[in-house]
């Protein structure tokens, strides 16, 4: 298959992933929808690396996995943080850091 | 060895001497911080000497001579450099400078033995005669500036000496400040000068000046105007002298040293180095005449009302001063640098013999309380005798013939002059009254409590210290000023140094006996060889007719004082009621102090209290930083609301930013 | 051969990530994301990258989605509620767009790279042995970096949700955060109070005489 069809499929990954941050309100999901967006940033990296035929795509592709394994590290932490102080867990409500 | 050498060991003495004393002061046993700054002057002095031999084996006309240590900048082309000028004029300055600090010295050794701040004393006092010294062998303008700086800092230093009395300090900072406007005066000066000569260095400048300015040019005038207010401030003249009667403060040798010997001289200095220049700014000379004219005889005449007995010699300073200022601005350069000499001999002679009766006094200095120490200080007496004798202008002592000299020239030069001629043999007459009038009122009449005390061998001591100005008491724990008391007649320091100045000031003037002998005129004359007003010398006949009437209104003055105060004591108070009105007007001092008060010091005041109260608060605080602080809310505050805490939003605005930069560069590269 | 084994995986991949979003129980959500993992680990092994598909399925898909399952099962479900907002409409709009430009830019343009099939193949290209050389020689740095990254993650995530005990109820902290130091005190107290009085020299040259009868016959006098 050619390269561009993995492009493709990493474009729309990510635009699947984008519109389900935006839409969704528990916070959970939308970290969910986070790593949907990183995987397909994993898969493009993934997919140039093969154009090239070197491996550093993939060393990145992996740090990158490290990331995101850190990322919802802490916000899987803070999401269990709110809901020991009994607060909703709805983004539309935690909207206290304003102003 | 070459006249520069020994003029660099000349500064070198007092400089280790003042570093010796601040560095060591701890570990010195005793009074060796006093012997230990006596003796660098007497080193200081003693290369004195050794430059004038030196310098008197060259030719007269070669006796010139310029070294340089090293070089501080020559960017934008300023030539400064650590460099001296040894010619006959700074060595004659090094001469009596030197001279008269080391018998000061030797007084204070044992004037100021019982005080805390003895140490201090001397590594100050050192301080003042390097920066003295350096001042008077500067070879450019920029040393000449630091010298000037520093002598006003030792001065400070030392009027406020005694700094746990805020009559002292207040003084010091009085002192201070108006010698700052002099400061601002000089160096002012120092730019114009540079500007349009181009370079820093006196003999330089003296050369170019010609060159460069139309004869009275108005920048010329402006430039010595300038000087001439430096000169003014340094040497307190009218109206820049407000800061010498408040300086009594000081210890009474420190008033000796600084106050009428050495200091207050450096402006006259100023205008003789600057001679060629203010020759060729004649308006600026008449100005600095006139004033110099009018300070001799406003100070002559608020000494003779004045209370105090440090503060009539102080008054007594500022007039003599005048008539050097008046003698330097008409040309009789070496006539003005005579009565230098002899003034700086009988003045600290003067001062030093007040300190003795003040210390006899238990520290108090006011007249109204001194009678009769005629017995019990026989050797005070005759020392301020032969003082008081040689400042009236009485034959055969030095003053007679040095003020004398300045008189004939004034008349000889002619037209204006002549009135200011006047002017001093009337000032002449009112110095011969308040000299005597000091006289006969503390060593005649029948004697006071103190001098009864001393009399059978006992020194007064007061019970409470008191501040001799105000009245007041003070604390005696603090160790100064302290609570010795000295008198000359017991002390034999102060006796050896009061001797010597009292036989300089007695053959002093055997230097310049008109048709005698001129060697002072013959030594400095290589200085003015290119001046066009100091070869106009009055003849021998002139000259010892002017010294008649000197002589006579000496004599007439001595009469008068005689009659009031002791033939027939009650013309005092009768003359005072009489003329009540002249005599208010007198002890308030012309009123000078109020009229800078309300001239300047309330003005600066109430532009200080505006400034902080409007400026700063309103204007800096709310206007400008509460302006901007206002601003920048404001500002967030409209960005603020783009921040509603929406998770949601966010991202929506990341999206819709990845989205636009995607097209721009879709847009772009397409 | 390849192009059916990659449309079934992309095909997957995509199902999976619709599920993600569009599943209403989070718990769902979650299987729906392991599905697409594991697509995209099909499709990583199409692009010959061996120790990354493995990677992505044991690290990614094993101990992430399981961490994720716990965190799932703590909270709890919680059923999203009805709420309307422009965004529900937007959010999907806007990301179709950015899917159309995306495309655009890469399809549309002249990008000869992305028309072949890659590289030659080079024997052992994406093995765990050529990923390990790299990440030790040429990536020591990142490779050491994301380490630390990794234990930052672990220490922030035990302080985040450990239990506290004895929390300092609101009001506390309120009061000592938001008294304000009255205006002018601390050390401008200083600069706006009277420091003390200027210090007036006294006037007048004439001491006062101590005792009342004069001392000498001229007091008074002149």
């Amino acid at each position: 298959m050619a390269i561009g069809w993995y492009l493709v499929v990493s474009a729309l990954i990510f635009c699947i992933g984008a519109a389900g941050v935006l839409t969704r309100r528990n916070p959970l999901v939308i970290l969910l929808c986070l790593e949907l967006m990183l995987n397909a940033a994993n898969l493009a990296l993934i997919a140039f690396s093969r154009m090239w035929g070197h491996e550093d795509g993939q060393v990145f592709a992996l740090i990158v996995m490290v990331v995101a394994a850190c990322e919802v590290t802490i916000g899987l932490g803070l999401i269990v943080a709110i809901y020991r102080r009994q607060l909703p867990i709805d983004v539309d409500e935690l909207s206290e850091l304003q102003g | 060895m070459a006249p520069t050498t020994f003029a660099w060991l000349i500064l070198l003495c007092p400089l280790v001497g003042t570093l010796v004393i601040a560095f060591g002061f701890r570990r010195l046993p005793g009074r060796s911080a006093g012997w230990i700054g006596t003796l660098a002057i007497t080193l200081a002095f003693g290369f004195s000497i050794a430059t004038l031999i030196a310098m008197l084996g060259h030719s007269p006309m070669h006796r010139t001579f310029t070294s340089k240590l090293w070089s501080y900048d020559f960017t934008v082309s300023v030539d400064a450099q650590l460099s001296i000028l040894v010619d006959p004029l700074s060595v004659f300055m090094v001469l009596v400078v030197s001279g008269v600090s080391m018998l000061i010295h030797l007084y204070s050794v044992s004037y100021m033995t019982a005080d805390r701040g003895y140490s201090r004393y001397f590594a100050y006092l050192n301080y003042f005669v390097f920066s003295m010294l350096l001042l008077v062998l500067a070879g450019n303008f920029v040393v000449l500036i630091i010298g000037w700086a520093f002598v006003g800092a030792a001065s400070y230093l030392l009027i406020s000496f005694w700094y746990r009395r805020t009559t002292a300090t207040s003084a010091g900072l009085k002192a201070f400040v108006i010698n700052a406007v002099g400061d601002v005066g000089l160096v002012l000066a120092t730019f114009i000068l540079f500007k349009h000569t181009g370079t820093v260095d006196f003999l330089k400048t003296f050369a170019r000046a010609p060159l460069v300015f139309p004869h009275d040019s108005t920048t010329l005038v402006i430039a010595c105007l300038l000087l001439g207010v430096g000169a003014f401030a340094k040497s307190a003249q009218v109206p820049l002298h407000t800061w010498l009667p408040d300086a009594m403060e000081g210890p009474t040798p420190v008033s000796a040293l600084i106050h009428a010997a050495t200091m207050v001289t450096a402006g006259v200095y100023l205008i003789v180095r600057m001679h060629s220049l203010f020759e060729q700014a004649p308006t600026a000379a008449d100005v600095t005449a006139i004033g110099g004219g009018l300070t001799v005889l406003i100070a002559a005449s608020i000494a003779l009302v004045v209370v105090d007995l440090k503060r009539v010699i102080a008054y007594s300073t500022m007039s003599q001063i005048g008539y050097m200022i008046m003698g330097a601005s008409v040309g009789a350069y070496s006539a003005a640098l005579f009565h230098l000499m002899t003034h700086a001999f009988f003045k600290a002679l003067l001062f030093m013999a007040a300190g003795s009766v003040i210390g006899a006094m238990a520290g108090s200095q006011s007249l109204d309380r001194m009678s009769g120490f005629r017995r019990a200080l026989p050797f005070t007496f005759i020392c301020f005798l032969v003082g008081g004798l040689a400042l009236s202008g009485m034959p055969p002592f030095s003053g007679w013939l040095s003020k004398d000299d300045i008189i004939d020239f004034l008349d000889h030069r002619g037209g204006g002059f002549v009135i200011l001629g006047v002017l001093a043999y009337v000032a002449a007459f009112m110095t011969g009254l308040y000299t005597f009038r000091m006289i006969f009122r503390v060593f005649f009449g029948a004697p006071c409590e103190e001098a009864g005390e001393l009399e059978h061998g006992h020194l007064a001591h007061a019970d409470v210290p008191r501040n001799p100005a105000t009245g007041e008491e003070e604390d005696v724990d603090i160790g100064f000023p302290g609570p010795g008391h000295y008198i000359a007649e017991r002390e034999m320091p102060m006796k050896l140094a009061m001797s010597m100045l009292a036989i300089l000031a007695v053959i002093g003037g055997a230097l310049q006996i008109p048709g005698v002998d001129h060697a002072l005129t013959a030594f400095l004359s290589p200085v003015f060889a290119t001046s066009t007003l100091a070869h106009n010398e009055p003849s021998n006949r002139a000259d010892w007719i002017g010294l008649a009437i000197g002589a006579a209104v000496a004599l007439t003055a001595v009469a008068v004082a005689y009659r009031i105060w002791i033939a027939a004591p009650s013309t005092a108070p009768q003359l005072r009621e009489r003329f009540a009105a002249v005599y208010t007007f007198l002890i308030n001092k012309w009123y000078f102090d109020e009229l800078i008060d309300l001239l300047i010091v309330r003005p600066a005041l109430w532009f200080g209290r505006m400034a902080e109260t409007v400026l700063e608060r309103v204007v800096v605080g709310e206007g400008i930083t509460g302006g901007a602080v206002g601003l920048v809310r404001a500002g967030s505050a409209a960005v603020r609301r783009a921040q509603s805490g929406f998770l949601r939003y966010y991202a929506g605005l990341m999206v819709v930013g990845l989205f636009g930069v995607a097209l721009y560069f879709l847009i772009s590269s397409s | 051969m390849t192009a059916v084994l990659f449309f079934i995986a992309a095909i997957g991949a995509l199902g999976g990530a619709i599920g993600v979003v569009t599943l209403r129980n989070p718990f769902y959500s979650v299987l729906a994301l392991v599905i697409h993992l594991v697509m995209l680990a099909a499709l990583f092994l199409l692009l010959r990258a061996e120790f990354v598909a493995a990677a992505q399925v044991i690290v990614y898909a094993g101990a992430v989605m399981v961490l994720y399952v716990f965190v799932v099962a703590y909270v709890g479900d919680v059923e999203e509620l009805a709420g309307g907002s422009a965004l529900r409409i937007l959010g999907p709009l806007m990301a179709l767009a950015l899917a159309i430009v995306l495309c655009i830019a890469m399809l549309g343009s002249g990008l000869k790279g992305i028309k072949g099939k890659g590289a030659p193949y080079v024997l052992g290209f994406g093995t765990p042995r050529n990923i390990g050389t790299l990440l030790l020689t040429k990536y020591l740095f990142p490779f050491e970096l994301a380490s630390i990254l990794l234990l930052v993650a672990a220490v922030g995530a035990v302080m985040l949700a450990r239990r506290r005990r004895g929390l300092e109820p609101d009001e506390e902290i309120e009061r000592r955060i938001s008294v304000p130091r009255p205006a002018y005190t601390g050390t401008m107290a200083e600069a706006a109070g009277e420091p003390g009085g200027l210090i007036a020299p006294p006037r007048g040259r004439e001491p006062q005489t101590v005792g009342s009868a004069p001392a000498t016959p001229y007091e008074g006098g002149w």
